[in-house]
């Protein structure tokens, strides 16, 4: 078996763009000695729509669905980071009660973001059964986003200034009524994969990631958090009214698969945490209230009022038309979406659309790692780290 | 950060690095500071490594077009500070032809920010070991968020069913892409509106 050198040759083989753990449409060319991988191309731009150019044509009502598509996962979280971004340019402040009901939506955001990818990632290192019970859970919780916004999956909820519509009290109680049972069911996918000997041995030490690196390559969420860095936007930049509620940071110690994992599980328990603290408030006497700013040159006056108001009735044209005018000047507003930090960069030129909306992604900066984390692994270990980076492409391609 | 120490912050910036950085704003509570793109580097390194500063987490890297300057580019840094927890942006000016330096040696996490950069803008960064395109087609022409490139493209593909592979032809359109304009007329319009073409100009 002593072969010569030069006979040697290292093996590409092409992983994707149509593969079931590369997430959606990513094509790896993978370069292999062996098994060890030697060298990872990411392809990427196979799902690009030209996002970013076609929210600069339009109003900037119109430019919320498109970020619902791009983190199909968790749609909310998108929507969240532009209308801050419009809302700090526009100088208004959300109400009370639509604060209330976009942390509480943002919340279940997280969850189904979570939850899919815990389980799809067991599914990428062997395992059948997480799926299916995660996915139990996220039907409900799309159902709970088709009450509010009457769509599955592209809410357009969130608007600027507010949400769309208050949320019937029926709503709210069903979400109160499906919080406890849903940690049943965390403990159950616990009890199935954090002890599993197949899921460590798929997991522990594999996509090691040291703190200093994960800033440098322009990590977030939790990527950082995994290794070792209290950092989460809800609490070191407080936006809406996480301020006010009370919920804790998981964070892990060797940023590898397996740390990554279990602070996606505990984050799905802080997250009910925190929406069994907005219904509490929402339930409360001062989180009744309107659910979007009632300045009509922002949000459009409700639908009663509209037909019986000449003034409403011009209001409601204009907005729907023309749009809102955003006074010029540019930002950068960021939301923690379960992925990471979801940044929206914004110029604006003082007319109803956007100059520039430049959208950065999470899992953008953690693709880009690939062949970093990927060097000197094996090749099953590929689809082990691509599932715990957590990527969707409807934002890494944008 | 409150806007007065994010304004000391700049100007400490601003006055370390004279030449490089050239000034600075506070707007939105949130720091801007125009550097030269030629020294991006010196500037980057400083923030990452002054015990003041602590810029270690690259955010984005992006560009805006102004197609009516001379230099019709800005290219936009971001970084972050979690020991500040504090946020900068850089604003450097380029245009189609000059040579930012890359970042790639100090943030290894510029690789793909600056190849999206130069696909869509353009934006030419020297020292980059990769520069290739990233999110459009292979073989892809033009630079799609430039604002003179057209919304619907050039080219469109399809699968040719004879030749059984997919074919690449000029966009044809069946209506003419309609762009609407809703800008008040009554607040400036200073061009002659759809369907009053005829009217003659405005006097």
């Amino acid at each position: 078996m002593n072969q010569q050198p030069e006979n040697l040759r290292n093996f590409t083989i092409n992983f994707g763009p149509q593969h079931p753990a590369a997430h959606g449409v990513l094509r790896l060319v993978l370069e292999l000695d062996g098994e060890v991988v030697e060298r990872v191309d990411p392809h990427i731009g196979l799902l690009h729509r030209g996002t970013e150019k076609l929210i600069e044509q339009k109003t900037y009502l119109q430019a919320i669905p498109y970020f619902d598509r791009l983190d199909y996962v968790a749609p909310m979280n998108q929507e969240h980071a532009f209308c801050l971004a419009a809302e700090k340019l526009l100088g208004i402040e959300v109400p009370r009660r639509g604060q209330l009901i976009r942390v509480l939506y943002c919340e279940i955001g997280r969850i189904l973001s979570h939850l899919l990818n815990v389980t799809t990632q067991a599914m990428d290192v062997g395992a059948l059964t997480p799926p299916l019970w995660g996915f139990e859970e996220r039907e409900k919780l799309m159902v709970f986003y088709e009450r509010a916004s009457g769509s599955r999956m592209h809410a357009a909820y969130f608007r600027i200034g507010g949400v769309h519509q208050d949320l019937p009290q029926k709503l709210i109680d069903d979400i109160e009524a499906w919080c406890d049972p849903f940690l049943k069911v965390v403990d159950d996918l616990d009890r199935l994969l954090t002890a599993n000997r197949i899921f460590k041995q798929r997991n522990v030490d594999i996509g090691v990631v040291p703190l200093r690196e994960a800033w440098e390559w322009g990590f977030s969420g939790v990527m950082v958090r995994g290794s070792g860095a209290a950092w989460d936007l809800r609490k070191s930049q407080p936006y809406e009214c996480y301020a006010e509620m009370d919920f804790d940071i998981p964070i892990g110690k060797n940023g590898d698969c397996y740390d990554r994992y279990l602070i996606r599980m505990e984050e799905m328990r802080q997250s009910v945490r925190i929406m069994k603290q907005c219904i509490q408030k929402l339930n409360a006497p001062d989180g009744k209230g309107p659910v979007v700013v009632e300045d009509n040159k922002v949000a459009p006056p409700r639908r009663g009022e509209m037909k019986r108001s000449m003034e409403a009735l011009i209001h409601h044209f204009k907005l729907y038309t023309e749009g809102v005018h955003v006074p010029a000047g540019e930002i950068y507003a960021a939301v923690e979406a379960p992925k990471g930090e979801f940044g929206v960069y914004l110029v604006a030129d003082g007319t109803n659309k956007p100059y520039k909306c430049k959208i950065r992604a999470p899992g953008f900066a953690h693709l880009q790692a690939m062949d970093h984390i990927c060097r000197g692994h094996l090749l099953a270990d590929v689809s082990a780290i691509l599932g715990s980076l957590d990527i969707v492409f409807g934002e890494v391609d944008r | 950060m409150d806007d007065a120490k994010l304004d000391a912050l700049g100007q400490t910036i601003v006055s370390a690095l004279p030449g490089a950085a050239t000034g600075h704003s506070v707007a939105f509570n949130q720091l801007t500071v125009d550097v030269e793109a030629a020294r991006i580097v010196e500037v980057v390194k400083y923030l990452r490594d002054d015990p003041n500063c602590r810029f270690v987490n690259i955010t984005d890297i992006t560009a805006v077009d102004y197609p009516d300057r001379e230099k019709r580019f800005d290219v936009i840094y971001h970084f972050l500070s979690p020991t500040l927890n504090a946020r900068i942006r850089l604003k450097a000016q380029a245009d189609e032809t000059t040579q930012v330096p890359s970042l790639i040696d100090v943030f290894p996490g510029a690789d793909w920010f600056e190849r999206e950069a130069y696909d869509l803008y353009g934006v030419f960064f020297v020292g980059h070991p990769d520069m290739r395109r990233i999110l459009t087609d292979y073989g892809f022409e033009g630079h799609p968020l430039r604002k003179d490139f057209p919304l619907t493209g050039f080219v469109e593909v399809r699968y040719d069913d004879q030749e059984k592979r997919v074919v690449y032809e000029p966009v044809r359109l069946n209506q003419e892409f309609r762009k609407f304009d809703f800008l008040s007329p009554w607040e400036g319009a200073d061009y002659p509106l759809p369907g009053d073409e005829k009217a003659g100009p405005k006097v």
